[in-house]
Formats: structure tokens, C-alpha cells, sequence
């Protein structure tokens, strides 16, 4: 088996890993990295499960080769939290109950996130649309929406105290 | 034990109950910590592989395994020569057995016909191309009416019909319920409604693939870490199949991501356990998700006759049902279900339903949240409203005249204790959505659904450490979120906080059998355990502070999480708590603990009533979900947030059943949409808010009153939306799903 | 002595009979009243039988006292999903 080598960063982390050509990110990830929150429900990209970004881009890492990577940044669930604390995002799906059996969490969270770094302040549709790649069997879509809602709100108010901050 | 403690209502006034606690997996499933079936390595594993039928009927006459076994890195081959038959006679075990793995003929396309274990998948996927199978296609039949005609191919020649021994039937079982004459009936009525209708088939639909890593020593003994609703369940029928002591296969439960009852049964476990047993060497397997909708087990597509006659004062005066349920290719209590379900929400003196189940060559149909019941509804609910068309009454009014009530005797024999059918319907008719106004191409529609709850065997552990922090372990798997209320039930009986508490969800080695995660019982069975777990705990913790107060143990009370001396005499003693308490445990007996097995039983039934507003483009037929409202009977919301996602849950996936989810067939009997892009299920932009509205009619059969809630609300939606389409478009739709072809059809035909 | 109702299903192990007399205190009575005397009802009950008390419906606890002048159904076991 030849390998192909590849460098690259996830989560802001440096990563070399050897996989072979016709390996999807999302095996590599979980595979070869030890980054179990991107999961895999389909592998023909059709659930969302397996959402990561690759350069802030959406993408479903079972649709991406390992090989594919190379020199660019990488996005999971895993790098959501910083320091210990939880991005916004994470803290409302826990407080509106968004999640029931989570299996689709992790890929909502990349997929809403995604979503809030283009768009800062969507609305219901916007919301909808956006997140019409994941798929969720458990909740209907109402808690999860209203969850996004409600960081979205969450990261406005952090925006404006940091740049009044500034400003000071 | 059970016996000491009253499973009766206490109508008590709740500190923690009703409010709405963050669950405490809810940290790691954000953080994508959480893990999974597939989330389980361990060293030196190997990847399983099943060989699956392409054909939807053949016989298998033989199969060479050589050239895989020769393969470099494949570790072992396996096909039904390895999985003698240990069954004993048990029919229901065989044919678990026999869907796991095919003996002499395959069943269904995608039925399992043997399995590799290799290094890695890339040498799995290499051996399965190198086994040969030699088939002879058989005829086959897919669908259910035409599996019940002369000459259909049959499936288990060995299944008799039930007026001649001699010859062979798809026909597995016809269960009558019912009670009256209802020919008479259908007599004494001014109008009478008959139609036909159909529903195809769906899948439970869950995001998370079945996957398990399985490990059996040379010693026979084994561990198994499998996504499931119910390990216990799953370890007593592995060992059963692979003639393994039950107690020597430690089952884990992994997190489940998803279930709905598609993972109340094994499908590859026996497999990966038996090619562990082969290889000496951990097995991981997981399925892709063609397979899970090719071989795992989806709900039955059905086909029926409903009758109904009524007085034009609304009164109904007889009721008939004749539905047909395919059981995929071994058989199943669908049809009976079915049946039992179909006239339960309704107060009938002439009622007769009789369900039929049907083999044909699919998939082992497995429950689907209110098995065989959303299907029944659909039929049964469509005509009520078409009723009440004919007799001028509104489509809830109707139905109040004729819903059941306390001493009516059931469509399926016993006579109902208190019931909610009535209150769901008062809720819903005095509900504001009822009085939206609708614009053109939109359409209104409202209908019932009924379900059983079951309970089971339970078992409940409470430890309190030293520091007065509380582990409670679990046995009924945690399928969305119970974890928070049976934390919230073991505070609210020890009278400390909700964070003091850690709920898991224990392995098999821990307790003793609990059922599966099913029939709506998971709150409703642990909650019951738990709340007697805790009053053991209390128990011990009041004689601790007995004993320390040097006093009778009748002079002690509990309350607020301290243990209290009673009577004016023990004025000097001050309160000790909990804390206090377990600090000096270890010089008073040791660990304090509660434990209890039970076997909630009893628990009731549950009904619900929806309202849908849609509106349906006349041009493409597509239909949008514009309203969607859902009043469910919960008996006591213990976390009302999980309650909402039940229900909200529920009505999403009746959703995609009523107007996009279909298992497609080809005239070769293969399946062709595995997958989801053709096998649509509701999106986010799909769906609008869904309201909810919690009753609260407590359940006299439960400490707290609580109701099951996970399964009624699927059981509406078919026939809510049905009606809303059809009073959208002016036709009556009879064929789920309603997808756009179906609906410009009919109504295409209906001008012509 | 309690008068029992048997589910259609069922009637073919108790020689058709859709109701039968029974003296039986709990379920566990009931059954083993059953196997005694309706040798075909063992291998229903082997595969899954569940009692209807007065509207409530068991599938395990057999232990469960019935009544007198309950109200008794004798129904295969159903499962949810």
C-alpha cells in the first residue's frame, strides 16, 4: 500500500498523518487521529453527520479525501471549546434541549457555526436553509433552531462587549 | 422489593419535578466526547464484513469460501456452517437466527449470506468479492396483496394455511378484536363511509448505523459494545444463539444515536461475536447505510378496507376493519397490533378490525414507535372525517361524540380506567391554531392516535459516597435524554440538588435484566425504580441517623435531604443531613446504598391529537407543512423540555411518513432507494415550529402519575395531514406517502 | 371465580372457547390454571402472553393479584418500539 503524506492543522493544531489516496477525511479523522465527533450515518454525503470545515468552508468530511487537506485548516467539533469553555453555540443546544440521542449534534455545531461566521444574525429561514444538510431523526428541527437562535443572540452581545472594549 | 412499595399515584407536590434540568450527557455529545456504537476500538481488532443476497429469492446451492480464506490478512470466513442451530425448537429464536445469517435460501435482497473478518476494510471488501455463491433465483413477491393471492411465491413453505394443513401460505395469521354485531350496525346507520387505503413502507430512519465490537476469549467468554435500546435483551438472545452462558457475555451499551424500535432486535451482533469466536481476536462492525435500510428492519407496508356507519345525529353504529400488513420474510404480531389499535380511541357498540399478517420478500419488519398503529389510524381517522362530512359536524366534534371514556369497552376487549382521548380533543378544539385562517391551496386537518405503554423488569442502584454526592446506575438504555429525569426523580426523593446526582447507564455485569427500551416505558420503568431506590436509601440513611442519635428509628423523619428527629423529646437533637450522614458512614455500617428491582407493570395508555395546516402547490403537487400542533396526554411531565422533543420528534417522523418516505421496489424485487438522498426524510426547512400542548391527567398506576410519551404522537400524523392535503386540493388522498406524482394524480383523475 | 376472555388469537389453545372459568387469586394462578388444563396455552406462553386487568395491561408481573369480579383479558404480548 502507498501512502500519501500529508501535513496540515486541525483545530489549529499542526497534524502529518500517512493515509492512503482513496481514504476520506472523515476515516482519517476518526481513524487515524482519534477525533470520534464527526460521524459517519451515510457515506455518500447526504446526512451532515460528518460535517467539518476545511478552510471555514462547509464541507461533509466522508465527500473529502485525507489527501485533500494538505496545507489547509481543518474544523471539527472538537475545536468548538476554548480553554474548557463552550462556544455559545454548545452551551444554548444544552440549555433548549437540541439534542436527544446527539449523534447529530457534533455536525450541527460545525454546520451552525459555519452558518453564524458568515451570517452573524439570521433569520428562521436563513436558519432552515442553512442547516438543511443535517439531518436530525430525533427532534423535529424546533429546539435546534430556537438553540441557534438564541447563540446567535449570545454572539452579538459578545461582539459588541468586546468592542466596546476596544473602543475603551 | 417490589412488594413493599405502592406503585400508586401520591398526587405529591414536586420540588425538582416539572422543571427543566440540563441532562448530564449533554456536555460530552456537544463536544463530540459521546461515544457511539462505532466509537470503540481495540487492539489488534479486526474489520467484519457481511456478504449480503443480491437476489430477492434464491436458493443458495453453495458457497465457496476458499479463495477469501486464502486472501492475505483475512483472519476467518463464516456462513450458517458455523452457526449450528441451538434453538431448541424456538421458532421466534430460528428465525432470528436464520435473518441473521441465511441458511438455505436467501430471503430478501440483502439478506446475509456469509461474513469475513480481515485487518482491514480493504482486505474485507477484497474477500467478499472472492466467496462465490451459487443461487437459484426464485420467484418472488413484494407486495403485500399479492403475496395473499393463489400461486404467489411463497416465502416459508412450512407455514400451513389455517383451513388446510396441506398447503402452503404467505398468510401467516387474521387476529379479530371487536365486539357486537355489526352487521346490524351497519343497518341502523343513515350513512355509511368505505374506503381503501394504502401505506408504503418506511424505516425507523435513525442517523447512527448499527455497529458493535464484539470480543470472545478462548474461554467462551465474551464482551460485546453495541449501539442498542435494550443490551440485556440483546446479550440474552446472542448467548442463546451462540449457545454461550448468559452471564459470561458482558453487554455494553454504547450512546445510541437513534432507535425508534429498529434496535430493539440484533442484526449483525450474533455475527461479529461468532467470527470473534472464530478468530480469537476482537471483531468491529458496522453497517453501512445501504445495508441498514437493505437488512435491518424497517415497518410493514400495508393495505386495508375500512367501513363505518353512523346515524345523522353523528353517532357511529358500526365499525369495520380489514388490514393487511406484510411481515417481511418471517413472521410477526404487525397485523394483530394493527388490528388492536385501529377502533381504540372510539366508543363502539359494533366494532369488528381484523389484521392480517403477510409474509413476502423483504426485510424482518421490526417495531417503529407505535408499531402497526400510525398505519391503521391513517385509514380509520380519514374516514371519520369523511363521516362527519356526511353528517355536518366538524371533524372534532364528531369525534368527541364518539371518543372513548372511562368504562368503555376497548375496540380491542378490556373496558378503559380514566382516559385522555377526551381531554386531547377538548384541547385541541378550543386550541387558537383552529382558528387561523387558511388561504387558498391551503388545507386544514385533525386526527387521534392511540398507543399502548408497557413497563418491564427494572433495576435501579443508588450509591452515596462519603462526600454526599449520589451515583445511580441505570439498566433501561437512555435512548434521548431519561438520564436528566431519573436524576431529577432521585433528587426530588432524597431532597438534594439535581447536580449532586450522576446518572449512567450500567453494563450487563452490573444489574440484573432490564427490558428494553421500548413500548414508552424507559421513564416511566426507571423513574418507578428509581423513586424506590431512593426510599431504600432513605430508609438507611434514616436508621444511620438513628443509630447516631442513639433513638428509635420511628422517631426519625426525612425531609429536604435531612433526616429529622421527631417529637417534642428530641428538641436538643439538630438535623443531620445527608451529607453529614454519609461523611460518618463509614463508622456506622458502611456505604450507604438503595437499590430495586421491579417490574413496572400496568402502565396505561396514551392518547394524542394533532392539528396540520399545509399548503399544496397545485402545479407540482408539492406539499409545505405551514402549522403543525401536537397535544399529547404525558401524565406527569417529569422534564417537560424532553417531553416536547418526544413529541415534536414523533410528529416529524410521521411528517416524512405522510408525505415523502417510501421503501421503492423493482420488478426485481430489489430494494432500489437505500439511501437518503432517495429515501427522503423531513429536512429543517421542511418543517415550521412544531407546538406542543403536555395534559397532565395523572396515571393512577405510578408514584408520580407518569404516562409513557415517546410513541403516541407518530400515530396521528398520517391521517392530520392526509386530511389537511385533501381539503387543500378537494380529494380525498388514500396512498402514503403523498408525494407530489401521488397528489397531482389524483387529483388529475379526479377532474377527469 | 373469575371469568376470563380470551383473545382471538389465543382461542385455538383453549378449544375455541372465548371466554373460560378460572379460580385464580394472582396471574401466576391464572397461568399455571391454564397449563393444567389447556395443555396447547404452554407454548403460547412460552412465546409471549400479557393479562389484561380491569383496563391495565401486564406482560410481566406475574405476581399481580386479580381482583374479584375483575374484569380479565388473556391477550398475546405486545411490544412497542
Amino acid at each position: 500500500m502507498s501512502g500519501v503524506h500529508v501535513s496540515t492543522t486541525v483545530n489549529g493544531d499542526a497534524v502529518e498523518f500517512v493515509c492512503p489516496p482513496g481514504e476520506t477525511l472523515l476515516d482519517v479523522l476518526r481513524n487515524r487521529l482519534g477525533l470520534i465527533g464527526a460521524k459517519e450515518g451515510c457515506g455518500t454525503g447526504d446526512c451532515g453527520a460528518c460535517s467539518v470545515t476545511v478552510d471555514d468552508q462547509l464541507v461533509c468530511s466522508c465527500l473529502v479525501l485525507g489527501a485533500e487537506v494538505e496545507g489547509r485548516a481543518v474544523g471539527t467539533v472538537e475545536g468548538l471549546s476554548t480553554n474548557g469553555e463552550l462556544h455559545p453555540l454548545q452551551q444554548q443546544f444544552i440549555d433548549n434541549a437540541a439534542l436527544q440521542c446527539g449523534i447529530c449534534t457534533p455536525g450541527f455545531l460545525v454546520a451552525a457555526k459555519a452558518l453564524l461566521d458568515h451570517n452573524p444574525s439570521p433569520s428562521e429561514e436563513e436558519i432552515r436553509y442553512a442547516l438543511a444538510g443535517n439531518l436530525c431523526r430525533c427532534t423535529g428541527y424546533d429546539k435546534i433552531v430556537r438553540a441557534v437562535g438564541s447563540a446567535a443572540k449570545d454572539l452579538a452581545k459578545e461582539a459588541k462587549k468586546s468592542s466596546k472594549k476596544k473602543a475603551k | 422489593m417490589a412488594e413493599a412499595f405502592d406503585t400508586s399515584y401520591t398526587d405529591q407536590e414536586f420540588k425538582v419535578i416539572g422543571s427543566r434540568e440540563r441532562r448530564p450527557d449533554g456536555l460530552d455529545k456537544v463536544t463530540g466526547r459521546a461515544r457511539y456504537g462505532a466509537d470503540a476500538t481495540a487492539p489488534g481488532q479486526l474489520v467484519g464484513l457481511i456478504l449480503r443476497s443480491p437476489h430477492a429469492h434464491a436458493k443458495i446451492k453453495k458457497i465457496d469460501t476458499s479463495k477469501a480464506e486464502k486472501l492475505p490478512g483475512v483472519k476467518a470466513v463464516l456462513t450458517s456452517a458455523d452457526l449450528p442451530d441451538l434453538t431448541n425448537g424456538n421458532r421466534g429464536n430460528f428465525d432470528i437466527l436464520e435473518n441473521c445469517m441465511a441458511r438455505d435460501r436467501a430471503l430478501y435482497d440483502g439478506h446475509a449470506v456469509a461474513a469475513v473478518a480481515a485487518i482491514d476494510m480493504e482486505t474485507a471488501k477484497q474477500a467478499l468479492k472472492l466467496i462465490k455463491v451459487t443461487y437459484k433465483k426464485l420467484p418472488h413477491v413484494t407486495d403485500v396483496d399479492e403475496a395473499m393471492k393463489d400461486g404467489a411465491p411463497i416465502v416459508h413453505p412450512h407455514i400451513k394455511a389455517a383451513d388446510d394443513q396441506s398447503k402452503s401460505t404467505n398468510l401467516v395469521n387474521a387476529s379479530t378484536f371487536g365486539h357486537g354485531d355489526t352487521e346490524a350496525g351497519f343497518e341502523q346507520a343513515d350513512f355509511i363511509v368505505e374506503e381503501s387505503f394504502k401505506t408504503e413502507q418506511t424505516h425507523q430512519g435513525y442517523i447512527e448505523p448499527h455497529a458493535c465490537l464484539a470480543t470472545v476469549g478462548a474461554d467462551g467468554q465474551g464482551e460485546l459494545w453495541v449501539t442498542t435500546q435494550g443490551h440485556f435483551t440483546f446479550r440474552s438472545v446472542c448467548a442463546d444463539l451462540l449457545g454461550m452462558d448468559i452471564a459470561k457475555l458482558k453487554v455494553t451499551s454504547s450512546e445510541i444515536g437513534g432507535g425508534f424500535g429498529g434496535k430493539t432486535h440484533v442484526w449483525i451482533e450474533p455475527v461479529a461475536l461468532a467470527l470473534s469466536r472464530k478468530t480469537n481476536l476482537p471483531v468491529k462492525m458496522t453497517m453501512t447505510r445501504d445495508e441498514v435500510f437493505r437488512a435491518t428492519g424497517p415497518t410493514a407496508s400495508t393495505s386495508m378496507d375500512i367501513k363505518i356507519g353512523a346515524t345523522k345525529d353523528g353517532r357511529i353504529t358500526a365499525a369495520t376493519a380489514h388490514i393487511r400488513y406484510q411481515d417481511g420474510a418471517f413472521p410477526g404480531i404487525w397485523g394483530m397490533l394493527g388490528a388492536m389499535t385501529a377502533f381504540a380511541c372510539y366508543d363502539l357498540e359494533n366494532v369488528q378490525a381484523v389484521g392480517y399478517d403477510v409474509l413476502v420478500n423483504r426485510p424482518k419488519v421490526a417495531a417503529y414507535r407505535a408499531p402497526s398503529a400510525p398505519m391503521a389510524a391513517f385509514g380509520v381517522e380519514s374516514c371519520m372525517d369523511l363521516m362527519a362530512e356526511k353528517v355536518g359536524m366538524t371533524p372534532v366534534d364528531f369525534r368527541l361524540k364518539n371518543a372513548a371514556k372511562e368504562g368503555t369497552k376497548a375496540s380491542y376487549g378490556p373496558t378503559y380506567g380514566p382516559i385522555g382521548i377526551g381531554a386531547t380533543l377538548e384541547a385541541v378544539k378550543n386550541h387558537p391554531h383552529m382558528r387561523a385562517r387558511l388561504g387558498k391551496n391551503q388545507g386544514r386537518g385533525m386526527a387521534c392516535g392511540f398507543w399502548f405503554n408497557f413497563g418491564g423488569q427494572t433495576c435501579v442502584d443508588l450509591n452515596i459516597s462519603t462526600d454526599g454526592t449520589v451515583n445511580l446506575t441505570v439498566g433501561t438504555v437512555d435512548v434521548g435524554g431519561a438520564r436528566a429525569s431519573m436524576g431529577m426523580i432521585a433528587a426530588e426523593e432524597l431532597g438534594i440538588p439535581y447536580e449532586d446526582i450522576k446518572v449512567t447507564v450500567g453494563d450487563t455485569n452490573s444489574l440484573g435484566h432490564n427490558d428494553t427500551t421500548e413500548g414508552s416505558r424507559g421513564t416511566f420503568s426507571s423513574g418507578m425504580a428509581t423513586i424506590f431506590a431512593a426510599r431504600n436509601a432513605v430508609e438507611e440513611l434514616r436508621a444511620r441517623a438513628a443509630q447516631t442519635w442513639d433513638i428509635p428509628l420511628e422517631d426519625v423523619g426525612w425531609e429536604d435531604g435531612q433526616a429529622m428527629p421527631l417529637g417534642v423529646k428530641h428538641n436538643n437533637l439538630h438535623p443531620l443531613s445527608l451529607k453529614e450522614i454519609a461523611k460518618a458512614s463509614p463508622r456506622t455500617g458502611g456505604p450507604i446504598a438503595g437499590h430495586n428491582e421491579v417490574v413496572a407493570d400496568g402502565a396505561g395508555v396514551s392518547f394524542a391529537s394533532h392539528i396540520c395546516d399545509v399548503e399544496v402547490d397545485p402545479e407540482t403537487g408539492s406539499t409545505k407543512i405551514l402549522r403543525y400542533t401536537v397535544v399529547q396526554d404525558a401524565g406527569k411531565a417529569i422534564n417537560p423540555d424532553y417531553v416536547e422533543g418526544q413529541m415534536q420528534g414523533a410528529a416529524a417522523q410521521g411528517i416524512g411518513w405522510a408525505l415523502n418516505e417510501e421503501y421503492i421496489y423493482g420488478a426485481d424485487g430489489r430494494l432500489e432507494n437505500p439511501g437518503f438522498l432517495d429515501y427522503r426524510i423531513p429536512v429543517c426547512s421542511d418543517l415550521p415550529m412544531i407546538d406542543t400542548q403536555i395534559l397532565e391527567i395523572p396515571n393512577p398506576n405510578h408514584p408520580y402519575g407518569i404516562r409513557g410519551v415517546g410513541e403516541t404522537s407518530i400515530v396521528p400524523p398520517l391521517a392530520a395531514i392526509a386530511s389537511a392535503v385533501s381539503n387543500a386540493v378537494g380529494v380525498r388522498m388514500t396512498h402514503t406517502p403523498m408525494s407530489p406524482p401521488r397528489i397531482l394524480k389524483a387529483v388529475n383523475e379526479a377532474k377527469t | 371465580m373469575l371469568e376470563v376472555q380470551v383473545s382471538g388469537s389465543l382461542r385455538t389453545a383453549v378449544s375455541g372457547a372465548a371466554s373460560i372459568k378460572v379460580e385464580a387469586a394472582t396471574i401466576r394462578e391464572l397461568m399455571n390454571y391454564l397449563i393444567a388444563h389447556y395443555p396447547a396455552m404452554q407454548s403460547r406462553i412460552d412465546e409471549g402472553v400479557a393479562v389484561s386487568i380491569n383496563g391495565n395491561i401486564f406482560r410481566d408481573n406475574w405476581s399481580e393479584t386479580i381482583p374479584e369480579d375483575a374484569e380479565v383479558f388473556l391477550m398475546p404480548r405486545l411490544a412497542g418500539g
